[in-house]
């Protein structure tokens, strides 16, 4: 069998650090091969390696069994090897074809030749069963087609390896099997594909073989034919792991949370939050499941006092906290793990101790007649730290130069240990890898079985299927569904989700 | 190599490069270039007289680079340090000259006058930015012209009958210090260097160990989150902005109850508020930095005045010299890089 992609004993070092060790990633023609491990584990490195960003220490490359030395990207776009984003690299007010054609313009005595273009990516998007429109502008077309554009531009520039770093983060299931039926027809047509993931699910169902790394060392390549989602998880946290979050039977009891008719607006004045009704009792894990923007972040944003409300009222134990400032909010007992990490959650140039009190800072013992007492904030820091397994070199460390996983469970740490009556986690496993899920997931139903309510905002269907005790499905701004994860599946979640069926039935308690 | 030694290493390689580049012009230019500097040196330290010139210099320095770096630190750039300054400036002697008090009360008065000027001047952009998000650079560069001609006109109308300059101060708002101009030789150096060195302790213990200060600089790192942690972002903005101005506002009382004693009507800038900006780069925003800063910059201003007399060099040279300094600060990133290649080869 002929490899079109050969990277052998590859080895890149950054000051410090081993980023790849003796990393061998061969690529079959026709084959989707995927590329598994943590998030750190050295993924990105080896495929900017591939994609010419960064030269190897060690090791060699091979493309259709030919050594090739590639030393920028346009090397690789020249041996055909091409990069669909995670987050997509498209102009918002330019057409599909603009986008597509940015760089690679064809030209007619100065002049763009738009219709000899617009076929062309028309013809290849019949080809390959994209069905996109190549006259719609970027910014009315939805995230799935956006990714399609993304895949069309690589096809556009000939690629014949695909790489696809994280492509299913961003999409609904509907969309995810489209977009596995796009990559069954592109092997068809004789393309190989690299896929990056860490979702063990897709790799057992579209994948001929994956290739594992761990903390930057390859650890082997499986055909995943022979192979198991556990084996897989083992071998990329290098222990065992546990997938089915066990938890007792929930036992909600006395409304901690109470929403009536919320009316919340976005920032351009639009209703995105319309009429929403919704309860969380203590000791109860209530699921947001929704596509994304549907309303979640800003109901989010209203319940923490981050955005002010249109009418309705909100009600923490029964009193109203609708429009109060944020710092009431929190010290009425409402604890937030917010969506974005990094915008929210830390302030990165500050200490991970530092961090660890910011929403306590002001209070005794940090603070004295308002000077800082730094003793106890780091002694508290270094407890939670211990507590939280949060892996970093002291409390001193900038909140910056830690992993996603260890920035998270700080986080999370600082929040759980204020033990707020409502916690609200917004995507709190968003990028991180399996055994930081596990810890999360233990520590939100640790909350919920003291008795805590628990609001769980996420994307990942599993995720809310797993964790919820309840599920509320969101869309346009409403809640249109209540369903017990124990009787739903995630196709009949899907549909919900896209407002493709209405199930009002044993809805609002 | 830590990123520590590399903060501290950047500015040093920045004023050698300054100087080198300095030294070839002045070859270039047909200078002797070793009795230029010799010159510089002689004229900021050859005598205590040129001393305590220096260190008079230094302490409007050090007040303005405080204020600069302090709006930094938390997010802002306050350009408009001149203009607070120029009004501090005008509060000071209009206290100075305007009341009859014991001098235990009066220069304390006309001292925290300047303060609440440079301090109120400094709000309005405060303000604007916090209310408005009107951004901060263009408010404080219009509020530098309108502090000039503002003040102009109350010296010239209000302070004044149609003269160019205020009476002189009363003795009992002044800074100046009979011993410190008997060790100098009858320099203008005076009491407010121990005012400036006062500010450094406040900016360090405000940022560093208050409440408020963590405040302060979380708004500055990351708004978002500081607002997700319940801090007032807004007030925290006009805030930080007013502990600046109040900094820049003594600059101007260095000159008002100190060095001058008057106010007079001003052609143009000082430049010791766009100086400060400078300070505040070289300095890395850190309080001692800034000292640091201030007596090179104080220094090489003081200095220059004697190149011609002494070398026949043009004292404008010294202003390459410092635009070179500070033009290499902020290529800091070139330096690091050029830091990277050699310690890597040391390595090797």
């Amino acid at each position: 069998m002929e490899y079109v992609i050969e990277m052998l004993n590859i080895r890149k070092e950054f000051p410090g650090i081993v980023a790849n060790n003796n990393i061998n990633l061969q690529v079959k023609k026709g084959e989707i091969h995927a590329l598994l491990g943590e998030n750190g584990a050295g993924k990105s490195t080896l495929m900017n390696v591939l994609f010419g960003l960064y030269q190897p220490e060690k090791g060699e490359i091979k493309v259709n069994g030919k050594a090739v030395n590639i030393t920028n990207p346009n090397i690789a776009n020249d041996l055909g090897i091409g990069m669909v984003h995670q987050h997509f690299m498209l102009i918002d007010k330019f057409t599909v074809t603009e986008n597509i054609i940015l760089g690679k313009e064809i030209t007619s005595g100065g002049k763009i030749d738009m219709k000899k273009a617009e076929n062309e990516v028309r013809e290849i998007s019949k080809r390959y069963g994209l069905s996109v429109d190549p006259q719609a502008k970027i910014s009315d077309i939805s995230v799935g087609m956006q990714q399609r554009v993304e895949i069309l531009k690589t096809l556009y520039r000939g690629a014949e390896i695909l790489i696809f770093d994280e492509p299913t983060a961003v999409l609904t299931p509907q969309e995810i099997n489209e977009l596995i039926q796009i990559m069954k027809t592109l092997i068809k047509e004789g393309k190989s594909i690299i896929l990056i993931t860490h979702k063990l699910k897709e790799i057992m169902e579209v994948c001929d073989q994956v290739t594992v790394i761990r903390k930057g060392e390859g650890i082997g390549t499986l055909n995943v034919k022979d192979t198991n989602p556990n084996e897989l998880a083992s071998l990329m946290v290098g222990r065992e792991v546990t997938f089915k979050t066990t938890k007792k039977e929930a036992n909600p009891k006395d409304k901690v949370l109470e929403i009536n008719d919320l009316l919340v607006k976005d920032s351009r004045g639009i209703d995105a939050v319309k009429h929403l009704n919704l309860e969380i009792r203590q000791g109860e894990i209530v699921g947001i499941a929704g596509v994304d923007g549907n309303g979640q972040t800003e109901l989010i944003e209203a319940i923490t006092g981050l955005r002010k409300t249109a009418g309705g009222s909100i009600k923490l134990n029964g009193k109203e906290i609708g429009n109060l400032v944020t710092r009431k909010v929190t010290e009425a007992g409402v604890g937030h793990i917010p969506q974005d990490r990094h915008k929210h959650g830390l302030v990165l140039d500050f200490s991970i101790g530092e961090n660890m009190v910011l929403q306590t800072y002001y209070q005794k013992p940090y603070s004295k007649y308002g000077v800082m007492n730094d003793k106890e904030i780091f002694v508290k820091a270094k407890s939670l730290i211990k507590e939280f397994d949060v892996r970093t070199p002291s409390e001193y460390t900038l909140a910056r130069s830690l992993s996603g996983g260890n920035q998270q469970k700080a986080i999370i740490g600082r929040e759980v240990d204020r033990n707020p009556d409502l916690l609200i986690a917004a995507q709190p496993t968003r990028g991180l890898d399996v055994g930081a899920i596990e810890f999360i997931h233990k520590r939100l139903i640790d909350q919920r079985d003291q008795g805590k309510a628990v609001l769980l905002l996420s994307f990942e269907l599993e995720e809310i299927m797993n964790v919820s005790d309840r599920i509320a499905v969101i869309y346009e701004g409403e809640i249109i569904a209540i369903v017990d994860p124990k009787e739903t599946t995630e196709q009949e979640l899907g549909l919900l989700m896209a407002g493709s069926i209405e199930k009002k039935a044993g809805g609002m308690n | 190599m830590s990123s520590r030694l590399q903060n501290i290493l950047v500015p040093i390689i920045a004023v050698l490069l300054g100087v080198l580049v300095g030294t070839i012009i002045m070859i270039i230019s047909g200078f002797d270039a070793v009795a230029g500097f010799v010159a510089l040196w002689d004229g900021a330290f050859g005598e205590s007289y040129f001393t305590g010139e220096t260190v008079r210099q230094i302490t409007p320095y050090i007040l303005a680079g405080l204020a600069v770096a302090f709006a930094f630190r938390t997010g802002l750039f306050n350009i408009g340090v001149e203009g607070q300054l120029i009004v501090g400036w005008l509060a000071a002697v209009w206290v100075g000259v305007a009341f009859d008090l014991p001098k235990i009360i009066h220069l304390p008065l006309a001292v925290l006058a300047a303060a609440a000027a440079g301090a109120f001047w400094a709000f309005i952009p405060g303000f604007l930015k916090a209310k408005y998000r009107v951004h901060e650079v263009i408010v404080t560069i219009m509020l530098n012209y309108t502090a000039l001609h503002i003040t102009n006109y109350i010296i010239r109308t209000v302070l004044s009958e149609k003269s160019d300059r205020t009476e002189s101060i009363a003795e009992t708002a002044s800074l100046r210090s009979p011993f410190f101009e008997s060790l100098t030789d009858y320099s203008r150096m005076h009491w407010g260097i121990v005012i400036a060195l006062i500010c450094v302790f406040i900016m360090w213990f405000i940022l560093e160990r208050t409440t408020r200060g963590f405040e302060l600089k979380a708004v500055g790192f990351n708004q978002h989150a500081s607002d997700y942690a319940g801090m007032n972002v807004k007030r925290n903005i006009i805030l930080s902005m007013v502990i600046s101005g109040a900094f820049a506002g003594l600059a101007g009382a260095m000159e008002g109850l100190g060095t001058f004693g008057y106010a007079s009507i001003k052609g143009g800038f000082t430049g010791v508020g766009f100086d400060g900006i400078a300070v505040a780069l070289l300095g890395a925003n850190s309080p001692i930095g800034i000292v640091l800063a201030a007596i090179l910059f104080g220094s090489l201003k003081v200095g220059a005045l004697n190149m011609p007399l002494q070398a026949g060099v043009p004292n404008e040279l010294v202003d390459i010299i410092i635009a070179l300094i500070v033009f290499f600060v902020a290529s800091s990133y070139l330096i690091r890089l050029i830091i990277k290649r050699f310690s890597k080869k040391g390595v090797k």
